[in-house]
């Protein structure tokens, strides 16, 4: 199974993704924004940072990027692309993705770990994860997910919902939203489910001496579903 | 225009006399672009003009340093020909003035001098300390320096590991920001900022020079007065995506072999820069300042010269790589332009459309800058309060734990540290809040703990111990997860050093770091002096802040400090005396401010260190956590917190009275957890090896109780513990 990493400038947890898709079966490769052509993969992946600085608008430069066409050929064609944090925003900007990250209601960065609950597994994201709630880690100061009524109503209508914020026992209520998302919403799919933005970062619970080790059944799942 | 005399000399931060030593110098009157360069060499930031001749004193040998004091940063060796770059550094003037930028750019700095060496950042902390909680200012200056550490730190992509956060008066018109960065190097690769060879390009690569941050470099060598806000254009503003792209660009073009030196250009940027490295290759250099990148127009060569504009490097190639090196910056899209180069003369040579604007033997800028003896007095070691019984009549003791858990100083700091990305990176084993922060070194077994420590109070009360003393502590620090102590890197933040009390209390804080750290072979390779924190004649308590780095050569062997399992038996290490002076629970508590602080040991500190190593090595310690402020039962409580466990503990034997037992900070201590079934060995081993050591308590339950004087269950202590913070700062 091949996967790309994205590097744009600006970029932080690339190495980190690397490291997590490797360590799980996927031989990946590491691409530069400003290339025009993504390697041969099965899955593309926006990573975690600052891309451009986050200077405008969260995403808004990467998401005009040399490389971004082929990325949205690649989506459009049914492809696996998965946008973690900074990626998450590249999608919303690029229109991949429906809504907005607004920034984070408390107006801070925040880093901890959290709970999410797994809204729709019909798809290769969640499909065979064995457990309805997951503790990933968010480190970021524009995770407040939001969109337009219509927009919500379509999201829902369409099980584009992949995550929410919950308790560890998988109640959403607003004392377990950390950024004052619309829904609790941690992470979407598009229509055909193909395309996953989210704020939590997977690839930071991959081993028991790190935060914990959620994530190893996110990638562990994926590589089965590729 | 711009005719050189006395009181311009005086209005650049120079004395008369200094003046008139350059003039002698030179043999003639400066310009003002030499001027400049001067004072920007020559004022005690740069030149640590007051603090040299004891710094000399400083322990900084030992087979783990590679490098000492002297270069961008310290280096040591943690063995497989891997090394860590690390340094603190401190940006107080600047984060008074303006709390966002100059964290930031503290934070920027610090990274800068670790990466320049070659270093890829693998870990930043920092130890800031603010004025009185009541202060109107303190509020507003810890959000803001919060969000300046995260905003730089959290970009860049390098975890926030580990800090400190104080709160005390003497801050009220000071506050102290010290930024510490971590780097992993391969020992056969680094980097250094001596030029070698005449006629090498000089390269100057990063962001554009503009007109922010002139004389901040003499700004942080002057005392403040009502006038400070003026100073705001003083500070430099970050650019934390520029900075990620210089450290991404230098690190690629560090990995061929076209860098003869490098060095960044942080307090008097290009000045001292390229004198630095000048004067380190015993050579001379010639500058082209219309080559310069410039950000805004019409800048003078006086501006370029002192401008602290952020992100830039100076670099020395090898001839004829000039094209290699900037397809790299070029592909990070930052400036690189060929601004100078070596030569034989010894002089630094400035152009500017192809006039010569200013030309200064360079030993006059390094060697010859002023060196001050400075008069200073000895403190006296205070009187013992002896306490009465009377003193403790009406106290609780579960009142008294509340209120030490709820001090400024001692309740969670939470409200910071989620603020800062401490897991980027992927390899952080040990989050902010335990006895250190601790990251494995990438793709290996090792992990590598750090820490910052400062006891202000302590050093206060008594200058020698107190240097001491937080050598100590750091040390524990490191023991407290299961690390080998290897090296520290001091800030030491003092005030008027004109002043023979703050010079006193700076020259036997020294002293006590030089004679603990020798002690304990715990070297000094890094560190900076930040003098004049003193603002309208009051100036901050001596507050020589402490980074020690540790090394875990098994990182699956790392301690922590929660409470693991009932039933498991507390020992604490080391002896209790019941030493109240300077304590949290005299000052919070009594209200007394007086007397000596704890003494320190360092036969015993030694001692009691190697035997908990020696134990965690033989894996029989579940947990450790060495007791500081607060004492025992704020040492207790908060491993308790952490595991959401209680404790039993045992009554305590002796003539101590309980209030001396559970509050007193002697030194030298720790609490460690141990399995029923490992007791009687631990107790063999400790026994053989001499440590003193007494039975504490049992983990049991979710409360600590002390016969009928004590019970409090968990959840109530953990409240006001988690919770001081948050609403201080939304109040």
């Amino acid at each position: 199974m091949k996967s790309s990493v994205i590097i744009f400038p600006g970029s932080n947890c690339d190495r980190d993704m690397n490291v997590a898709l490797n360590k799980f079966g996927f031989k990946n490769q590491m691409v530069w924004h400003n290339d025009a052509e993504i390697p041969k993969s099965d899955l593309i992946v926006l990573p975690g940072g600052f891309s451009y600085g986050d200077y405008l608008r969260c995403g808004s430069i990467a998401g005009k990027s040399r490389i971004i066409k082929s990325v949205v050929n690649f989506a459009n064609s049914g492809g696996l692309v998965l946008g973690i944090c900074n990626g998450f925003q590249i999608l919303t900007e690029t229109g991949l993705l429906p809504g907005i990250l607004q920034q984070n209601k408390y107006l801070n960065f925040i880093c901890k770990n959290v709970f999410v609950k797994i809204k729709n597994k019909e798809n290769k994201y969640f499909k065979n994860i064995n457990k309805e709630v997951l503790e990933l880690h968010i480190a970021h100061n524009e995770g407040n997910y939001f969109c337009s009524k219509d927009e919500l109503k379509s999201i829902e209508d369409n099980g584009q919902i992949a995550v929410t914020y919950c308790d560890d026992k998988g109640n959403e209520d607003e004392y377990n939203n950390p950024n004052g998302a619309i829904k609790n919403i941690a992470g979407i799919f598009n229509k055909d489910k193909n395309i996953l933005g989210m704020m939590p970062h997977p690839e930071r619970m991959i081993d028991p001496f790190l935060s914990g080790e959620d994530g190893s059944l996110f990638f562990e799942n994926l590589i089965g579903n590729v | 225009m711009n005719e050189v005399n006395e009181q311009i000399a005086i209005d650049h931060g120079l004395k008369i006399d200094e003046y008139k030593k350059i003039c002698d110098l030179l043999k003639r009157t400066p310009n003002i672009t030499e001027l400049g360069v001067f004072s920007a060499m020559w004022n005690e930031h740069c030149s640590y003009k007051s603090s040299r001749r004891h710094l000399k004193k400083l322990h900084t040998k030992g087979d783990q340093v590679i490098q000492g004091p002297g270069e961008n940063a310290g280096v040591v060796d943690i063995e497989d020909d891997d090394a860590i770059v690390f340094k603190i550094e401190s940006h107080n003037h600047p984060s008074f003035i303006e709390p966002y930028q100059g964290a930031a750019t503290g934070v920027g700095g610090i990274m800068r001098d670790v990466f320049t060496m070659g270093a890829r950042p693998i870990a930043n902390l920092n130890s800031i300390h603010f004025g009185s909680i009541d202060h109107e200012k303190t509020r507003n200056l810890l959000r803001g320096v919060v969000k300046g550490i995260g905003g730089y730190g959290n970009c860049i992509g390098v975890p926030t590991i580990a800090g400190q956060t104080c709160f005390d008066e003497s801050y009220n018109g000071n506050i102290l920001v010290n930024a510490m960065t971590l780097g992993l190097v391969n020992k056969n690769k680094i980097f250094y900022s001596k030029a070698a060879g005449v006629d090498k390009p000089v390269i100057y690569v990063g962001s554009k020079t503009g007109r922010d941050g002139i004389h901040g470099a003499s700004m942080a060598s002057a005392i403040f007065d009502d006038k400070i806000e003026e100073k705001k254009p003083t500070v430099q503003v970050g650019d934390p995506f520029t900075e990620k792209l210089l450290l991404e660009a230098c690190l690629e073009l560090m990995g061929g072999k076209s860098i003869i030196s490098i060095q960044d250009m942080g307090a008097a940027g290009l000045t001292s820069s390229s004198i630095e490295m000048a004067s380190k290759g015993d050579l001379g250099i010639k500058i082209d300042l219309t080559k310069v990148p410039c950000r805004e127009e019409n800048m003078t060569p006086y501006e370029i010269m002192l401008s602290e504009s952020q992100e830039r490097m100076l670099i020395v190639l090898e001839a004829g790589k000039e094209d290699e090196a900037k397809k790299i910056f070029d592909k990070w899209n930052l400036d690189f332009a060929v601004i100078g180069k070596t030569t034989n003369s010894k002089n630094i040579e400035l152009f500017f459309e192809n006039k010569k604007v200013a030309e200064i033997p360079i030993d006059f800028l390094a060697e010859n800058a002023p060196m001050y003896d400075r008069k200073w007095i000895k403190a006296k070691l205070p009187k013992e309060n002896n306490f009465s019984k009377d003193d403790f009549k009406s106290l609780k003791l579960s009142d008294c734990l509340n209120k030490i858990l709820t001090d400024p100083n001692i309740a969670d700091k939470e409200w910071i540290w989620n603020q800062y990305d401490h897991t980027v990176m992927g390899d952080t084993i040990q989050k902010p809040g335990g006895n250190a922060g601790v990251v494995r070194v990438h793709g290996t077994n090792k992990a590598v703990a750090a820490a910052v420590d400062s006891s202000a109070t302590y050093c206060h009360a008594h200058p020698l111990t107190g240097g001491k003393q937080v050598v100590c502590e750091s040390w524990r620090n490191m023991i407290s997860v299961g690390a080998k102590p290897i090296a520290i890197t001091n800030c030491l933040n003092f005030g008027n050093p004109e002043k023979e009390k703050n010079m006193g209390e700076f020259v036997e804080c020294v002293e006590g770091i030089t004679e603990a750290s020798k002690y304990l072979n715990y070297p000094v390779v890094s560190g900076n002096v930040s003098f004049y924190n003193e603002t309208k004649d009051k100036g901050i308590k001596p507050t020589p802040s402490i980074g020690g780095i540790g090394l875990l050569s098994d990182y699956k062997k790392m301690v922590t400090m929660e409470l693991k399992n009932d039933g498991n038996y507390l020992l604490i290490i080391g002896k209790t005396e019941g030493h109240l002076d300077q304590s949290i629970f005299a000052k919070n508590i009594l209200s007394n401010h007086n007397g000596p602080p704890p003494e320190i040991n360092l036969f015993n500190e030694k001692q009691n260190g190697m035997s908990i190593l020696n134990l965690k090595n033989k894996n029989l310690i579940e947990t450790c956590h060495d007791v500081s402020l607060g004492g025992i039962l704020t040492a207790i409580s908060k491993m308790s917190i952490k595991g959401n466990k209680g404790v039993k503990i045992f009554p305590i034997e002796g003539l101590v009275n309980k209030f001396e037992y559970f509050f007193g900070e002697d030194q030298g201590r720790y609490i460690i957890e141990i399995k029923p079934g490992n007791l009687e060995n631990v107790e063999k081993i400790l026994k053989k090896d001499s440590i003193h050591f007494d039975k504490l308590g049992i983990v049991e339950s979710d409360k600590i109780t002390y016969g009928n004087d004590l019970k409090i269950s968990i959840g109530d202590i953990k409240e006001g513990y988690k919770k001081w913070l948050n609403e201080y700062m939304v109040n």
